[in-house]
Parts: C-alpha cells; structure tokens; sequence
C-alpha cells in the first residue's frame, strides 16, 4: 500500500487530563492517561474499527483526532497536513472535510433547531451552497441518502424516533462532504432492530460516498461487521491490530482473545461449545495504570519475566501488529494460562470514606 | 406445576389529558422450578414493567391499573397485600436491577444492606450474620469479603457492585431470581464475568431464574425457555435451541437477522426490521408487528393473532408465520443466517429430529413447497431503508 | 396474492395513514409544545387569571378609580379610633385620615407592579449579564476563561453573602428612602439567583454532545455561544423570573413597610399601606388585610405560573 492511500496518520498520540483538587487553588495532583501514545493509520476509502471497554480511551482518541479534545503530545496527519500545529481558523475549515457521528441521537442534536436548520449550519459555516436554494438542494440529496422524508425538515429532533434522530446526525455530518467520519458509538444506543438500519446505511454511504471512517465502538461483532481493520484498545493502548476477520480467526493478545470469547453470539450451539476466558476483576484505573504491560494484573498468560516490568510495544505478527512479549508463545500453545487472583479495583477518586469523588473531566468515556 | 405462572397479565397507564399506555398488554409465560426462562425485547415491550409488577415494585399512582394473574406457588401475587408481598419479596423471590449503583443505598455500608436482608428474613444478628454476609460475598466472587462489608457502595467498581447485589439476592436462597438486565451497565468482559455467576448460582442452588435482556446473546448462552416480547405480549415462546434454529414468529426472525454477529464475515448484509418500535398497531386491532412485517397478509390486520401452539411447549403468535428452513428454499433466505452457520456435528441430528414435525403441528404453515411463495406477501414499499 | 376484502383493505389504509404523516404539517418547537403543556395545567390557567386582572387593574385601574387617590375627602368623618368603614361610596372604607381605600388600593396596584417588574428587571440584566459572560467564559473559553469566571463568580458569592435588608439600608443611607432605592436594593439582591443559574445552566450546555457537534462542523465558538448555548440555557431563567417577580413584589413590601420605600403620600403602594395600617390593627384590621391579600393573590399568581412554567419546561417530563 502506497503512502498516498493513506488519509490519516496518528503518531505517538497523547492525551492526559490533570486532575485537580483543592477549593481556592487548582492543584494538579496527577494525570490521567486517557490516551498515551497510540500510533495508527486508516487508509482512504476503508473502515478502521476501534474497540475496548469503557475508560480505555478510545472516545478521547477519536476526539483528540479531530482536534475536539486538544492532544498531550504526538502527531495527527490528515491528508498530509498536520492538524495538532493548524491554525485555530485553518483547522475550522478543515473540519468540513472530517465529521463525527455521536452515540446519543438525542444529546447530539441542539432541541431548538428543526433538521433544516440543523443542517443548514455546516452549509454555512464553510459557505457551501450560493443560496437558500441551493443549499435546499444540497440537503434534499442528503435526506435521500439517509432515508430520511422531506416533511421532516421543518420538524424538530423530538418528533423523531430514536434511529431517525441518528439518521438526522449521519445527514449533518454528510451534507458537508466530508473524506473522513469519526462515528463515536453510532449504533449502541439504539434498540436491536434498529441498529441494522443505522449500520447498512453506514456501509451504503460509504460505498456511494467513498467515506473513510473510524468506527468506536464497544460491540465487538458491530465492529467487526464494518471495519476492514480493527484496533483493540486497553488503558489507553492499542494492544493488537489486525485485518478483521485475521482478529477473530487468530486473535494474538491475551486480551484480544479474553474480549473476543466474553462476546455473547446469538446461536445456542456456539455458546455451548465456547471456552470462556474469564478476566479476573476489572479495568485498572487509568490515572494509575500498572507498570510494564498493562494488562499484566489480569492476564491469564503473564509471566514472572518482562511482563511486570517491561511496557511492550507494537510488533507485527504474521499480519497483526501486537503489543505482548509472548504472543508467539501463546499462539503456539508452548504458554498454558494460568489462575489470576483478582485485584481490587477502586472507582476514580478512591477513598477509604465516602467523600466527595472528583472524576476527571473525560466527557464521553463512561460509555 | 409451574412455580411461576403469569397469566394475561396487563398493566396500564392512564394520565389525564394523555393517551392510557398499555405498557404491557396480556403477558402470559410460566417459570419451573430451577428454570432459567428469558424475557427478549426491545425497550418499551414491556419485559422490565412485567417483573415489576409480578414484583409488585410499580410506582403506586392513580391511573395505574394492573390486571390478570401471576401465581407463584399457588398464591397469586397480584391479590396480596403489601406486607405479605414484602415477605414474599427477599425470601422467595429475589430481583437484580441493570444499575446496581441506584440499586443500592450510597451512604450505608455493603455490610449492612447485605446484613439487613439476613436479618429481615432469615432472624440473624450480630457476629452471626456479619460472617454469613461475608461469606455471601465471598460466593459471588468478591475478593477479601471481610473488608468490604465496612465499605461503601462508590468504594466498589460496576462489577464489584453487581456481585454484592446479587449476594443480598440470594442471601435467603430465594426460588425465583429476576434479572432486569444486569449486565447490560457492564462491560463485555465483566459481563461474561456476572453471567458465570449467575449460571453457577443457579446449578448449584436450584434457583430459577428469568433474565429480562434486549441481547439476543446473553439469552443463547443462558436461558432453558425463551420468550420473545413486543409491545407488550408474548410473541413466541420456545426453547432456546428451537427458537434460534427456526424462528417462527417474523419479529424474531428479524431480531435475529438484524444482528450483527461476531462469527459472521466483514459486510455480510444485516437484514433491518424496518420502521421503528414506534409503529405498532393497537394488539385489538390485529398483530401490533404488522406495521413493520414483511411477512404481512389481509389476516394479519383486523383482530389479534391467536396464539398457535407447536410440539415441545413451543407457540407462535402470528398468523402467516416464517417457514421452518430449509423445507421451503424460495422462502427460506427471510430467515437468519442463523441456521446457515456451521452447525454442531452433534447436535443437529437431534434438531433434525424435530424440525420436519413442525409444519404438521402448525396448520397455517405452508407445508407445500409449491403454494408457499404465492403466500409470501412482498415487503412494504415504505421505508425500509 | 389473496384478494383483499373491502373492510380489511379500509384497516390496513388506516394502519397506513398512522405511520405517514401530511406533508403540509409542520413541526412542533420546543417553546410551542411547552405553551401547549402551559395551556392543559389548570394551575397555570389559575395564575395567568390572577395575573391578567392584575395587570389590567395597574394599567387601566386608575382611570376608573372612583375617587382621588391621595384626596382626604372623607378627613372630616375621621375620629381616633373609628373611621368610616365599608359602605356605597366607599366600597373599603377610609383610612386614617380619610382617603378611599379601594381607590388607593386600585392605584396601588400600578406601583406594586411597577416595583415587582422593575426591579427584577435589574436583577435579571445584571444577573444575566454576570452569569452569561462566566458560564459562555467557564464554558468555552478555556484556561484564561476559568479565571474570568472564577472572578465573577466570587463577586457574586460577596452579593450573595449581603443581608437583602443590609444592602437596601446602605442604598438608602446612599439615594434615600424611596421607591428608586427599594428597586434597586431588591434587583440587587435577586442578581446572584441570575448570574448562578444561568452560569450553571449554560455549563451544563457548553459540555453537551451538540455543542460538541457544533465544533465539530466548524462554528465559531461566539457564534456556538449564542446559537446554542444560550437559548438552551433560558429555560430555567425564566421561570426564575417569573418567581421571583412574586418574592421582589414580597420584599419590596415588607421595605416599605419598614419605611425605606415610598415616602410620597401622593402615590399609594400596597407596601407603604400595609406599613401605615399596623398602628390601627385593633380598630381597622381591613386596612392591613386588604393590601396583604391583594399583595399574597399577586404572588400566588406569579408563583403558579412560574411552577407550570417549570413543569412545562422540564425536558425529563416531555415524552
């Protein structure tokens, strides 16, 4: 694959929030290490599919690659232009070349706006359309390809039902003609039925419209379905990437695999015969993650070497880039896994006393 | 005999100056002792207002009516006073909410609820039930037990949580255990942690269980009986492998198809129910899917569908329901892909057992591969997208 | 396909129109469905009533009024302890010195309003003004944008700390007894209520998904501020208003009544009558009770609507 194919470039990306603390003084008594240091690529035209548990950063990766959410450190290359040094107002025109889709239809969209004017406004912020009817024009083709009737454009997102809302986000993000989608969990917070919906009309724009996107998502089979790659995240890390259907033949990384076998799938005999790796308690908190790999407190191949001490980075793998000391070792069968006695893990702002919990400003990521 | 038997139950919602809700509109489904039954449906179908009422746990507000009956053990839980019922609610029958966080009390000690319980139902004090408690969490998997009875319930992560709700669940070994989707809150890898809970709890005390769940998944893994919800009424009632093998009701057919699955292949086409939960047709009036069916005949619309019974227990409410697969090929690509994928060498002989009974037993199934795709009806024109 | 039966093909059509809606329809605004709601509460309707007599006694009640305000027709009827109490042509009686007092009480109306308007006026301008400028600096403005808000915010955290009779008695050490000092003293008062509750509220909004959306297709952070933020966060401060426009009318009485409001004999004030009754409670208790009533009908008025407001308002009781 040639380097021109290559749409967006995330480099060695960062995103830490200080906590604060104190009444008068804001003092900053520690980060936490939402994003911390993540390199990725998503070629035009394909999908990149981003999963992990919530708190692992992967909603503050898909923000600060918009620049939404200002990064820590590193790089993000769009297109060859480098977005983390733009101007305030060269970016902001940037912007109409990469949207973002958000979980919550209803949130996502401004209660007082009716959809016309909701979509009138990418139009005229980057002046496209000379006039009123133009622009009319411009979103009558965006509804079409929604699926979304023209009566709703003088109605307000509270008329609407909860798929319909998404469509109407989909259309605000597409009547501006974007290359690039950043879809933040588009489909989990809508009811079974209608996930299908939102999901195929994804996969149509895309074909139609030769949209990249960056699908986050926690489902790990919505995933699956529509990315081409797929990169799994922990605290903050891509621990494996790989082709998807290279993750779910051959999953590499220790988590990978106890994330791929908790995935409930609707067929009785597949649950039957199904050897469910069982993680030992819960996600470290990422204002103290552990030392070495990160997921060397519950994982059930860590070994007494390296593991503890020892932060692995990135490796390919026969296809796969994977972040574990012992990937070949596992794959092979030479490791066995072995019992993990579970850790107790505190909520932010632990405490032995009920106090005052001060989460840290992270919006979005208790998803 | 059944150890719960929820018959017509319907539960309504009338406020003035608004339209009366039939939040659940004739549900009717039994539990066995030591059955783990499942209750399938999107929001607003009504699973969740149904256990909270067998619960006798709805809003007390004017308007709010409750008909039919739900029997367990031979008293009919709906009749009883609430002193009674609160008697019955911890010791007999135990519930676990979605948000174990609003679940449980902030500013008390896990300790305490958990000893509140024991003490209520059981008569256990002091030194006595401080180690039951701690020895109740230590079942559900909760590390160093003896310490987190003094904390508090923000002092524990969301799985941790769970864990202590379910120990306070089952701390009177109660009979029946409802579950309104206790995992859905959680992550995919703390919820498989909470679901092996659950299935060992229920093997090793002899528990029922009905799981109130939208994910068609969890129900797979876990569930003897499955009964699918719309609109307040039970559409289909099966066992688990039936059900998923040869779906007959066309919501649950297409409930299944629209699922992504994670053994399915990048862009398999997802087959959508179009339109949305809100285009349902009053159930007097005809079938309340038929808005949105793309099995839909004439008969569909005018009165309610009667509820078709099959061989082993199973029953459909519909009127032109989905061909078993493979029987009828033309027809057959309605369906999942459910059936398509690899099978179990050892188990599907015992389906294929039982799949060429179930057009005899159902009379409005087309049977005759000739006649059965004239019947087919083509799917509304409006949107489908 | 089976021939559909006439009856049958009428219910289907019918399932047909439920799903589709008219094209000529148009949708329904926020603000339009809560004054639908508005419309439905009967305690709404209730205030809006009292209100609307209210008003209509300020605006049009002293062309009608049957006798001179400030004239003491009846000066000669007056002895100590007795005066002349309700009958034909004085429907209230007299007071102490022998003006009408359902004149009086009928002219009153205007400078109750008048107090009550103005002076949330002031609190709702300067309040706003505060809150609006720290909740869009808090809000949008990053790191510099903390610390403004910081500074206004413990301003209005020094405002909040002053006694309400405290500061009227200082204003009026300053400009006076009189009408101009119970307003601005009780604006004054009512602008922390302001400043916090819009601040607070365009917080909350500043961190929504919208405005985040917003961003993200490129609008200037101003522009976002007023598009977005700030009709968003209007709601509560206006049913604030309307609450405290019944408080403001409360405490501008009970400044009069205490002698730092209206000192000019001339213009009657249901505050300023109240205070001047007190002396007379045991022989003409009518004379306090009349002005308390009108005074308590006034604010339940306000205070109804400003609660059906509210509810209407509320976006957790839409469907």
């Amino acid at each position: 694959m040639s380097d021109s194919d290559i749409l967006v470039e995330v480099r060695d990306l960062k995103v830490h929030f200080p906590i604060r603390r104190g009444v008068l003084f804001d003092r900053t008594v520690g980060h936490v290490k939402a994003v911390d240091g993540v390199d990725l690529s998503i070629p035009r035209g394909k999908t990149y599919g981003l999963v992990g548990e919530s708190g692992c950063g992967k909603s503050t990766l898909g923000r600060a690659l918009l620049q939404l959410t200002p990064p820590t450190d590193g790089e993000v290359s769009f297109d060859g232009v480098e977005l983390t040094k733009l101007a305030p107002g060269k970016l902001r025109s940037m912007r109409r070349r990469m949207q973002m889709i958000f979980q919550d239809p209803m949130s996502s969209l401004d209660p007082r706006q009716n959809v016309e004017s909701i979509l009138t406004e990418g139009l005229q912020t980057h002046g496209i359309g000379a006039d009123r009817n133009e622009r009319r024009k411009i979103i009558g083709e965006t509804l079409d390809a929604v699926g979304l009737p023209r009566w709703a454009l003088s109605r307000y997102p509270h008329e609407f039902s909860g798929g319909q809302r998404q469509r109407i986000g989909i259309a605000r993000a597409v009547v501006l003609g974007p290359e690039l989608i950043v879809a933040d969990e588009p489909v989990s917070a809508l009811d079974v039925s209608i996930q299908a919906q939102v999901v195929n009309l994804l996969d149509e724009l895309q074909d139609s419209l030769g949209l990249t996107y960056l699908v986050i998502a926690h489902d790990l089979a919505v995933v699956r379905h529509i990315s081409d790659t797929v990169g799994v995240m922990y605290l903050g890390a891509l621990v494996e990437e790989a082709p998807s259907d290279r993750l779910y033949t051959e999953p590499l990384h220790p988590y990978t695999r106890a994330l791929m076998s908790a995935v409930p799938v609707p067929d009785p005999d597949v649950e039957d015969r199904r050897e469910r790796i069982l993680l030992a308690g819960d996600l470290p908190s990422p204002a103290n993650p552990p030392s070495g790999c990160r997921f060397h407190t519950r994982c059930p191949w860590a070994q007494p070497t390296r593991c503890a001490d020892e932060r692995p980075a990135l490796r390919d793998i026969g296809g796969s880039r994977v972040a574990c000391h012992w990937a070949e070792q596992i794959a092979s069968g030479e490791l066995r896994p072995h019992k993990v006695s579970v850790q107790i893990v505190r909520p932010e702002g632990e405490g032995e006393t009920p106090g005052v919990v001060s989460a840290p400003s992270e919006p979005g990521s208790y998803v | 005999m059944a150890l719960l038997e929820v018959d017509d139950l319907s539960v309504t919602f009338a406020r003035r100056g608004q339209r009366t809700v039939n939040a659940v509109d004739g549900v009717s489904f039994s539990v066995d002792a030591g059955e783990v039954v499942g209750l399938v449906g999107e929001s607003g179908c009504g699973k969740s207002v149904t256990s909270l009422a067998i619960m006798g746990l709805l809003p007390k507000q004017p308007g709010l009516r409750v008909g039919g009956k739900a029997v367990f053990d031979g008293t009919d839980l709906l009749q009883l006073d609430d002193r009674s019922r609160r008697d019955i609610r911890g010791r007999d029958i135990a519930m676990i909410f979605q948000d174990p966080l609003s679940s449980l009390n902030p500013v008390i000690p896990i300790g305490l609820q958990v000893t509140e319980v024991l003490a209520r139902h059981r008569g256990m004090k002091g030194e006595a039930a401080a180690k039951e408690a701690a020895a109740l969490l230590d079942r559900v998997g909760i590390p160093d037990p003896k310490r987190r009875l003094k904390e508090y319930p923000h002092q524990l992560s969301g799985g941790m949580r769970q864990r202590a709700l379910i120990a306070m669940a089952v701390a009177c070994q109660p009979r029946l255990l409802i579950a309104d989707e206790p995992t859905t809150a959680l992550d995919v890898t703390i919820q498989a942690q909470i679901l092996e809970l659950l299935k060992e709890l229920v093997r090793d005390s002899g528990t029922a269980l009905v799981m109130i769940t939208h994910d068609l998944g969890v129900v797979a893994g876990m569930c003897d009986t499955i009964n699918v919800l719309y609109a307040g009424r039970v559409v289909e009632t099966a066992r688990r492998r039936p059900l998923f093998r040869e779906p007959r009701h066309p919501y649950t057919v297409g409930l299944l198809g629209s699922v992504p699955r994670l053994d399915a292949g990048r862009g398999e086409r997802l087959i959508p129910i179009p339109g949305s939960v809100r285009d349902v047709l009053p159930w007097p009036d005809g079938c309340a899917f038929a808005p949105r069916c793309a099995r839909r005949i004439d008969e569909c619309v005018g009165e309610p569908p009667e509820l078709v019974l099959a061989h082993d227990g199973r029953s459909y409410r519909c009127v032109n329901p989905a061909p078993v697969p493979g029987s009828v090929p033309p027809a057959a690509k309605l369906g999942p892909d459910a059936p398509a994928a690899p099978a179990d060498p050892a188990t599907a002989p015992a389906d294929r057992a039982t799949a060429p009974a179930a057009p005899a037993d159902s009379a409005t199934a087309p049977a005759d591969p000739a006649t059965a795709p004239t019947q087919v009806p083509a799917p509304r024109e409006e949107e489908s997208a | 396909m089976t021939i559909t039966t006439g009856k049958k093909r009428e219910k289907i059509d019918r399932l047909g129109e439920l799903a589709a809606v008219r094209d000529d329809e148009q949708g329904v605004s926020l603000w339009r469905e809560a004054f639908r709601r508005l419309r439905r509460n009967p305690a709404a309707i209730a205030g809006a009533v009292i209100l609307a007599l209210f008003l209509l006694v300020a605006i049009v009640g002293p062309f009608f009024a049957p006798h001179p305000a400030d004239a003491q027709l009846w000066k000669g009827e007056v002895r100590l302890g007795d005066f002349p109490g309700p009958r034909a042509e004085n429907w209230f009686g007299t007071d102490h010195i022998g003006r009408d007092e359902f004149s009086r009480m009928i002219v009153g109306a205007r400078q109750t309003l008048l107090v009550g308007v103005i002076s949330t006026l002031i609190g709702l301008a300067v309040g706003s003004f505060i809150g609006g400028v720290a909740g869009a600096a808090a809000g949008l403005g990053g790191r510099w944008g903390r610390s403004l808000d910081n500074v206004l915010m413990r301003f209005v955290d020094m405002l909040l700390a002053m006694p309400s009779l405290l500061l009227a008695i200082s204003i009026a050490a300053i400009l006076g007894a009189g009408l101009t000092t119970v307003m601005i003293a009780v604006g004054v008062v009512s602008v922390p209520v302001f400043a916090r509750l819009l601040r607070g509220s365009m917080i909350a909004q500043a961190n929504s998904d919208y405005v985040l959306a917003a961003t993200s297709l490129g609008v200037k952070k101003p522009k976002i501020a007023l598009t977005h933020v700030v009709p968003n966060s209007l709601a509560p401060v206006i049913v604030q208003a309307t609450l405290t426009l019944a408080t403001a009318i409360i405490e501008a009485a009970a400044l009069s009544f205490l002698g730092l409001g209206n000192n000019d004999a001339s213009i009657p004030e249901w505050g300023v009558m109240l205070a001047d009754a007190q002396q007379y409670l045991d022989t003409a208790p009518r004379l306090a009770i009349l002005p308390a009533l009108a005074i308590i009908i006034t604010a339940l008025g306000f205070t109804l609507l400003g609660e059906a407001m509210r509810e209407a308002l509320d976006p957790k009781l839409r469907k």
